[in-house]
C-alpha cells in the first residue's frame, strides 16, 4: 500500500512540476492543482498509514487503534486554502488575460494573439469603455 | 549607582532630542536651535558630573543585556578617552547649533539640518560610549548614515548628492570590513565587550587572525579617517553647509577612525604590521594632503586637504606605537579640534558675506571684516605650526618622534618627509592667510563683505581663544591629556606639555618648514601653473568609473539570472531543490525501514492505476483544456476514495466537497480563456523540464516512501487521550481543528475570507477598467446553445436544495462526534447554492437568495472570534471551549459545546468565501451579456428565436 501511495505521490508531483513549466497560465494552474493534491497527500502520509483506524473515539471498543489525526487535521484545511488560493490564481489569470489580451507566463513583450474572439472584439470598438474609466 | 546609570541617558538623549527640531521649528528658528541645544548642553553637563571621577581614573561601565545569543550587549563604558571625545562632540555640537542658526538661510529647513545634526551627534557620542564592539559598530554605521543625510543636506545641489552618495559608499564599505574584523577580533577573545578586549592584547596579537583582524578594523578607520587611498571622498563632502563640514571634519565624523585606532591601541599597536600598515600610510597622507592643500582655491577644499593632511599625522603617530607619540596624538586631536573648527567656521563666514570661497577672488578681507580675519589669522597660524599658537606644540611633538623612528632600517626617511608634509603646511596655511586677508581690496567681490552677527563668530572666536591660552600655556592640558593618553595607553602616564623644549632637533626642522613654507608661497604663482599643467589624476572620475562598472555587472548579471521568463526561474527552482534533496541525502544517508508495508486489496491497485492514469492524461491533453479539466476530476474523486480507505474519513468529505467546487471554478473560468493551448516550446525545453519534472516526482515519491517506512514519535496521543474529556468530542480531528488548534483554523478562516473578497476586489476593477471593456465586446454571446436553462436540470437543482440544506445541517451538528463539521457543512451548502446558480441562472438565484456574502465572511469571524473571547472572560485562555451535556425531555441527551459555535463561525466563513469566490466569477460572465432565454422555465419552442446569420437575438429583442 505505501509503495502505491508513495508512487502516486510521486506521479502527482512530476505531472505537476511539467505542467507549471509550460507557458500558459492554464497548464500552471493545472500542474498547481495536480502539486496541491501531491503535497496533500503527502501531508496526510506523515502520519503513517492505517486501515480501519478512523480518529473517531469509540467508548465501546477493547483496545481501539486509531491513526494520527493530527496531519488530517492539517490536510483538512489545507484543502479548503488551496482551493482558495486556486481561485486567487484563476482570477489573477483572467485578469492578466484580460488585459493583455494573452494567457502567456513569461513576461517578455509579445503581441496579443490576434485570432482570439477577445482581442477581436478590443480591435472593433474599444469606445464601449465607459467614459468614467478614463478619469 | 545614580552615576552608572546616566551613561545610556547620556547616549541616547541626542536621539531623543532628534525629534523636537521638526516640531519645534513652527515656534521660530531661536526656539529650533534652543531645543537643539538644550539635549546637547544636558548631555554635557551630565558628563561634568561623572568627570571628576573619571579624571581621577574611574571607569563607569553599564550593562544591559540586548540580545545575548549574538554576543550583543547595550554596554556603555566611560574612560579618560571617551570623556575627552565625548565633551569634544558635544561641545563643538553647541557651538555648531549656534553658528548654524545664523548661516542658515531662511529657505533652508532648518528643522530637518537641526534633526540630522543631533542624530549625527548621538551616533558619533555612541561610538566613544560603547563598551561592546557589537554596538560600537551599530553606532559606526549610523554615523555613515546620518552624516549622508548632512552632507546631502542642500538637496537642490548635484554636487551635495554625490558627495554624500560617495562619503556613504566609502564609510559605508569600511564599515562592512570592519564587521567582519571586529568580529574576528570577538572570536579571538571570546568576548565582545570592549573592556574584555582591550585587556587581551598579547593573546590578540599572538593569534594567527591578528592579520586579517587588523587589516579589516584598519579599512573601517581608515575610509572613515579619509586616509590614502580613501581620502578623495572628504573634500567632495564639502559641498554640504559649512557648519556640517566644520562638525564633521574637526570633531566628529573623520575622528572617528582616529577614536577607534586610539581605542584599539592597546590590543592591536605594537606590532611591526601596526607600524608598517599605520604609520607609513598616515605618513602618505600626510605629505599627500599638505601638498594638494597648497594648490586649491576653494578655502573649503583647501581646509578639507588640510584635514586630510592632520589625519593622516594623528594616524602616523598612533601608528609609531610608543607611548610618547600616542600622548603627542592625543594632544594634536584637541588642538585640531579647536584651530580646524574655526577656520571651518571662518571659511564659512567668508563664504556667507563675500558669496565666494575662490581664493583667486578674495584678498584684502582684513580691512572689510576685521574680526574674521583676526580669528581666522589665529587659528591658521596655529594650523601652521606657528609658536605661540597650541598647533606648534603638537607638531613639535610630532616632529620630535619623526626623529626617533627608524623605517625599514633607515633613520632618515620618516623626519624629513615629515618635514616636508610640515613645509606645505605652513604654505597653505599662510596662502589661507595671506591671499584671502591681506593684499589690497578689490572691488569686484560677488558680495560686498563685512563683519557678521555677533552670534556668528562667537563661535570661532570662543575657539580661537582657546588656540591662544593652549599656545601660551600647554600646561594647563596635563591633565586632560595624560587622562585621556592613560586611556589609550592602559597605563598611567603624567605628559608634561611645554612651549619650549630646547634646541632639539624638531626646533631646527620646525624652522625649516617656516622658512620652506614661506618661500614655497611666495613661488606659489609658478607653482601654481606647473601643477595645473601637470596630468594628475582626478579621484571622482576614478571613483564614478568604478560606480559605473559595478553597477553595469551586476545589470549584465541580473539580466541572465532575471530576464522575465518565469518558466525559467521555476525550473532552475525545481532542479536546485531536487538536487539539495540529493546532496542531504548523499551525506546523511537512510536508517533501515521499521514498518511492515499494509496489504494491498486489489481494488487499491485499480484505483491506483486509474489515477496514474487520469494524471498522465492530464499532461498529455493539456493542449485541449476542457479534456484536461475532465481528467483531473478523475483525480481527485480517487483521491477522496483513499482517504476513506485510509481511515479519514473527514479528508475524504472535504476533498470531495472541494473537488467540485474546483471543477466548477475551473469551467468557469475557461469559459474566458482560449480553449487551446498552442505549442510554443521547442523539442529540446520540453525533454528538459520533462527531466527535471521525472527527477521531482522521483524525489518526492521516495522521501513520502521513506517516511511511511518509518516510525516516528507524534504529539497526538495527548490529542486521542484529551479529545473527549478535554474537548468533549469524539472526531478528533474536529476537536483539533475547533479546541486543540482552534487558534489556527481562526487564521484559516481569516485567510480564506480574505481570498474571497481580493477576488471580489478584484473582479470589480477588471470591470470598470479595459478588460471590462473587452468583455462587452467580446464575442462571448454567440451561445452554443438555445436553451440556457434546460428544464429538467432547473427542476431537479430545486427539489435538491431542500435536501441539500439538511445534509449540510446534518454534516454540521455531528461534526463534533463524527465526521463533518464546519468546512465541509460550509462546502455542501455552497454547491447546493451554485448548483441554482447554474441550473436557473444568475439573476434569478441572485434575486431570490438575499444574503450578502461579504457578510457571511464578516459574521464567520466575528463569531469565531467572540466565542474566543467568551474563553477569556470565563478565565481560560483565548478559544479554550467549554461543553456540557443537556437534556431535554423529547429527545436525548445531548452535549452543548462552544466548539460548535466556533465551528458555526467557521461554516458561515467557508460558504460566504466559496459562493463570492464564484459569484465573482459568474458576475464576469453575466457582464458579457445573455442572448438566449434569460430567465428559467420562459424558453418556449413553439417561438423559438429568429436565426440571424450573426447568431441569435435577445429576448428583449424577440419581444
Amino acid at each position: 500500500m505505501e509503495a502505491l501511495v508513495a508512487s502516486a505521490i510521486g506521479v502527482l508531483t512530476a505531472c505537476g512540476v511539467y505542467l507549471i513549466l509550460r507557458l500558459r497560465v492554464f497548464a500552471a494552474i493545472l500542474g498547481i492543482s495536480l502539486l496541491s493534491y501531491a503535497v496533500n497527500v503527502f501531508l496526510f502520509s506523515t502520519g503513517r498509514l492505517a486501515t480501519g483506524a478512523a480518529p473517531i473515539l469509540d467508548k465501546y471498543a477493547e483496545n481501539p487503534v486509531y491513526t494520527d489525526p493530527l496531519p488530517q487535521a492539517l490536510v483538512l484545511t489545507a484543502i479548503v486554502i488551496s482551493f482558495g488560493m486556486t481561485a486567487v490564481l484563476v482570477m489573477f489569470t483572467l485578469g492578466a488575460y484580460l488585459e493583455a489580451g494573452h494567457d502567456r507566463i513569461d513576461m517578455d513583450e509579445v503581441e496579443p494573439d490576434i485570432d482570439d474572439p477577445i482581442t477581436e472584439g478590443i480591435a472593433l470598438d474599444m469606445s464601449a469603455e465607459p467614459a468614467e474609466d478614463r478619469t | 549607582m545614580s552615576e552608572i546609570s546616566l551613561l545610556p541617558i547620556i547616549a541616547i538623549l541626542p536621539f531623543v532630542g532628534a525629534l523636537m527640531p521638526g516640531i519645534v521649528i513652527r515656534a521660530g528658528r531661536n526656539a529650533c536651535a534652543a531645543f537643539t541645544a538644550a539635549p546637547t548642553l544636558l548631555a554635557l553637563v551630565m558628563l561634568g558630573t561623572l568627570a571628576p571621577s573619571v579624571y581621577d581614573g574611574t571607569v563607569y561601565t553599564t550593562h544591559f543585556s540586548w540580545i545575548p545569543q549574538l554576543g550583543l550587549e547595550a554596554s556603555f563604558f566611560l574612560d579618560g578617552l571617551g570623556l575627552m571625545f565625548a565633551c569634544m562632540i558635544l561641545g563643538v555640537g553647541l557651538l555648531i547649533t549656534l553658528y548654524a542658526r545664523f548661516y542658515l538661510s531662511g529657505d533652508d529647513p532648518m528643522g530637518q539640518f537641526y534633526t540630522y545634526l543631533l542624530l549625527f551627534q548621538g551616533a558619533m557620542l555612541g561610538i566613544t560610549l560603547s563598551d561592546n564592539i557589537l554596538l560600537l559598530l551599530v553606532f559606526w554605521e549610523l554615523t555613515s548614515l546620518s552624516s549622508f543625510l548632512l552632507i546631502g543636506y542642500w538637496k537642490h545641489l548635484p554636487e551635495g548628492r554625490q558627495g554624500a552618495r560617495m562619503a556613504l559608499t566609502v564609510t559605508g564599505a569600511g564599515g562592512l570590513a570592519m564587521i567582519g574584523g571586529m568580529l574576528i577580533l570577538g572570536d579571538i577573545v571570546g568576548s565582545y565587550n570592549l573592556t574584555d578586549i582591550l585587556a587581551a592584547g598579547d593573546q590578540i596579537k599572538a593569534s594567527e587572525w591578528y592579520l586579517p583582524a587588523l587589516i579589516l578594523i584598519l579599512l573601517g578607520a581608515f575610509t572613515k579617517s579619509a586616509q590614502f587611498p580613501f581620502h578623495f571622498w572628504l573634500p567632495h563632502a564639502m559641498a554640504a553647509p559649512t557648519p556640517v563640514s566644520a562638525y564633521l571634519h574637526s570633531a566628529t565624523m573623520v575622528k572617528a577612525g582616529v577614536f577607534l585606532m586610539a581605542r584599539m591601541w592597546p590590543a592591536l599597536a605594537g606590532t611591526s604590521e601596526w607600524f608598517y600598515i599605520v604609520a607609513t600610510i598616515g605618513l602618505i597622507t600626510m605629505v599627500l594632503g599638505a601638498v594638494i592643500a597648497l594648490f586649491k582655491d576653494d578655502l573649503k577644499a583647501l581646509l578639507a586637504f588640510s584635514t586630510v593632511s592632520h589625519l593622516g599625522l594623528l594616524t602616523m603617530l598612533l601608528g609609531f606605537g610608543t607611548k610618547a607619540a600616542a600622548v603627542a596624538a592625543v594632544f594634536h586631536i584637541l588642538n585640531h579640534l579647536t584651530f580646524k573648527a574655526a577656520l571651518f567656521m571662518s571659511a564659512g563666514i567668508v563664504d556667507h558675506e563675500a558669496k565666494t570661497r575662490d581664493i583667486k577672488q578674495l584678498g584684502g578681507l582684513r580691512k572689510l571684516m576685521p574680526i574674521t580675519a583676526t580669528i581666522a589669522t589665529i587659528t591658521a597660524l596655529s594650523m601652521a605650526g606657528i609658536p605661540l599658537f597650541n598647533g606648534f606644540v603638537s607638531k613639535e611633538m610630532m616632529l620630535e618622534e619623526a626623529t626617533h623612528t627608524v623605517w625599514w632600517e633607515n633613520p632618515w626617511i620618516v623626519p624629513a618627509l615629515a618635514t616636508l608634509g610640515a613645509v606645505f603646511s605652513v604654505a597653505y596655511s599662510l596662502r589661507f592667510i595671506f591671499h584671502t586677508f591681506d593684499g589690497p581690496v578689490r572691488d569686484d567681490y560677488p558680495a560686498k563683505p563685512h563683519d557678521p552677527p555677533f552670534g556668528m563668530y562667537a563661535s570661532p572666536a570662543f575657539l580661537a581663544i582657546f588656540v591662544v591660552i593652549l599656545g601660551l600655556f600647554p600646561g594647563i592640558a596635563d591633565g586632560i591629556v595624560g587622562m585621556a593618553a592613560s586611556a589609550v595607553i592602559g597605563e598611567t602616564v603624567h605628559p608634561h606639555l611645554a612651549l619650549w623644549h630646547g634646541f632639539k632637533p624638531a626646533l631646527y626642522m620646525s624652522i625649516v618648514a617656516i622658512v620652506v613654507g614661506i618661500v614655497l608661497l611666495l613661488l606659489h604663482r609658478p607653482l601654481d601653473a606647473a601643477w595645473l599643467a601637470a596630468p594628475r589624476p582626478e579621484a571622482k572620475r576614478l571613483f564614478d568609473d568604478l560606480i559605473r562598472g559595478v553597477v553595469g555587472l551586476t545589470r549584465r548579471v541580473n539580466d541572465v539570472l532575471h530576464n522575465g521568463a518565469l518558466s525559467r526561474y521555476l525550473a532552475i527552482f525545481c532542479a536546485s531543490t531536487v538536487a539539495i534533496g540529493y546532496l542531504a541525502y548523499s551525506g546523511g544517508g537512510l536508517l533501515p525501514a521499521t514498518r511492515e508495508m499494509l496489504p494491498t486489496p486489489p481494488l487499491a491497485i485499480v484505483a491506483w492505476a486509474l489515477m496514474v492514469l487520469a494524471t498522465i492524461l492530464v499532461v498529455v491533453l493539456h493542449r485541449t483544456r476542457f479534456a484536461a479539466l475532465i481528467a483531473i476530476s478523475v483525480i481527485g474523486l480517487v483521491i477522496s476514495i483513499g482517504f476513506v480507505y485510509l481511515s479519514a474519513p473527514d479528508l475524504a468529505l472535504t476533498q470531495i466537497s472541494v473537488e467540485t467546487v474546483t471543477i466548477m471554478l475551473l469551467l468557469l473560468a475557461l469559459h474566458f480563456l482560449p480553449k487551446e493551448t498552442p505549442v510554443e516550446s521547442s523539442i529540446g525545453k520540453r525533454r528538459l523540464d520533462g527531466l527535471i519534472a521525472i527527477g521531482s516526482g522521483l524525489g518526492i515519491g521516495a522521501l513520502a516512501y521513506a517516511f511511511m517506512m518509518r516510525d516516528f514519535s507524534s504529539i497526538s496521543g495527548y490529542h486521542l487521550a484529551n479529545s473527549y474529556e478535554g474537548g468533549g468530542g469524539t472526531n478528533v480531528v474536529n476537536v483539533i481543528l475547533v479546541d486543540f488548534r482552534g487558534y489556527d483554523t481562526y487564521g484559516e478562516i481569516i485567510v480564506l475570507g480574505i481570498a474571497g473578497l481580493a477576488i471580489y476586489a478584484l473582479m470589480e476593477t477588471l470591470l470598470s477598467g479595459p478588460a471590462g471593456a473587452r468583455l462587452r465586446n467580446s464575442g462571448y454571446n454567440n451561445d452554443r446553445s438555445h436553451d440556457r436553462h434546460p428544464l429538467m436540470m432547473v427542476i431537479a437543482a430545486r427539489l435538491m436544495l431542500p435536501i441539500a440544506g439538511v445534509v449540510g445541517i446534518y454534516i454540521f451538528l455531528r461534526g463534533h462526534n463524527e465526521p463533518g463539521g464546519g468546512f465541509v457543512a460550509g462546502l455542501v451548502i455552497s454547491i447546493a447554492l451554485l448548483i441554482q446558480y447554474m441550473a436557473s441562472g444568475f439573476a434569478w438565484t441572485t434575486r431570490r437568495q438575499r444574503m450578502e456574502y461579504h457578510g457571511l465572511i464578516g459574521f464567520g469571524v466575528v463569531i469565531a472570534g467572540l466565542t474566543g473571547l467568551g474563553a477569556i472572560l470565563a478565565g481560560t485562555p483565548f478559544l479554550t471551549s467549554w461543553f456540557t451535556y443537556i437534556h431535554l425531555p423529547p429527545i436525548e441527551e445531548f452535549e452543548f459545546a462552544t466548539a460548535a459555535l466556533f465551528d458555526l463561525g467557521v461554516f458561515l466563513c467557508v460558504l460566504g468565501a466559496v459562493m463570492l469566490m464564484l459569484y465573482s466569477l459568474s458576475r464576469l460572465a453575466r457582464h458579457s451579456g445573455e442572448t438566449v432565454n434569460t430567465e428559467p422555465m420562459d424558453y418556449d419552442p413553439s417561438k423559438a428565436p429568429t436565426f440571424f446569420e450573426d447568431g441569435y437575438r435577445t429576448e428583449e429583442e424577440g419581444r
